[in-house]
């Protein structure tokens, strides 16, 4: 199914990189992914508390979270991660749906979850998206996850789709 | 056990059906199959085409063409044909990996009586 977009455009996004103290006083640095990107992803989605996965992803396995990074962390895709000290704690990421359009995803440690880390992550990575020239960007989200529901909603995302399972949400860039 | 399996394309529906046929001869299981359409490639074809595949696959299994809405008809006709389980393609993937179920998939999980098998 094509997602479906609101009308009015979002701005004010910052771009990576982006330091600053979470709410428990820990310092965070979101940076584009770079060379050490999959590996330190690797350890963080390994760490990955079960019942924070969405739709089957991240997989659990370790061969099968390596086969999905190998998908998601490319040159088309734009992917951003914050860091607190040398591992990775966040992860978010825009992947090209062939119809012009992006979908989104985040995963945030649960130790690190409610620091404002997940708003962040998403906000700097709309704000490349939008420096990049992206206009469209989708995400589903299980319609029980409220406190993702709510993030995305403060971001600017509207839900487009509210039929099924997953609720469909959409933001324009441009 | 009597299986029946829906199968509403040729891409994710054949493929669900192999991997069924393949099981339904270990275990013996019986196996009824469910054709829908969304126009595209129409009934018919689809219909044919699974005929042909349990052709090769030297498998005998009743195929059924569901002309009305697919969710509701499968489970009428499990509910009908003493069906043990439903099985159905597990869904197609998001561009980033995240699991799709389509409507007739999340029909039939709120609504099937029986147990219901997702291949993945």
């Amino acid at each position: 199914m094509t997602p479906e977009f609101p009308d009015e455009a979002v701005d004010g996004f910052p771009t990576p990189p982006q330091t600053f103290t979470d709410a428990e006083d820990r310092d965070i640095v979101i940076e584009r992914a770079g060379e050490s990107a999959h590996d330190d992803l690797r350890e963080m989605y390994l760490d990955f508390n079960p019942e924070d996965r969405a739709q089957g992803i991240p997989p659990a396995r370790e061969d099968a979270i390596d086969k999905w990074l190998d998908s998601v962390v490319t040159e088309d895709c734009l992917n951003v991660v914050a860091y607190h000290e040398s591992d990775a704690v966040g992860h978010a990421m825009l992947v090209p749906d062939g119809l012009g359009s992006y979908e989104l995803a985040i995963f945030v440690l649960r130790a690190y979850q409610g620091a404002r880390i997940g708003t962040k992550l998403v906000r700097t990575l709309l704000g490349w998206g939008q420096q990049e020239g992206i206009e469209e960007v989708w995400l589903t989200v299980e319609r029980w996850n409220d406190p993702a529901v709510r993030l995305y909603e403060k971001v600017g995302f509207e839900t487009t789709d509210s039929q099924s399972f997953e609720l469909e949400m959409g933001i324009r860039l441009a | 056990m009597h299986l029946l399996l829906g199968v509403g394309d040729p891409d994710d529906g054949l493929r669900a059906l192999e991997a069924t046929v393949s099981r339904a001869r270990t275990t013996g299981d019986d196996l009824t199959v469910a054709v829908y359409s969304d126009g595209d490639p129409s009934l018919d074809d689809l219909a044919a085409t699974v005929r042909d595949r349990l052709d090769t696959l030297e498998f005998d299994a009743a195929v059924e063409r569901i002309e009305g809405d697919p969710g509701g008809t499968l489970v009428d006709l499990a509910e009908r044909e003493t069906i043990d389980r439903i099985v159905l393609p597990g869904g197609q993937r998001s561009p980033l990996g995240k699991i799709r179920l389509d409507r007739v998939t999340e029909f039939v999980l709120l609504n099937a009586p029986i147990s219901v098998t997702l291949i993945r």
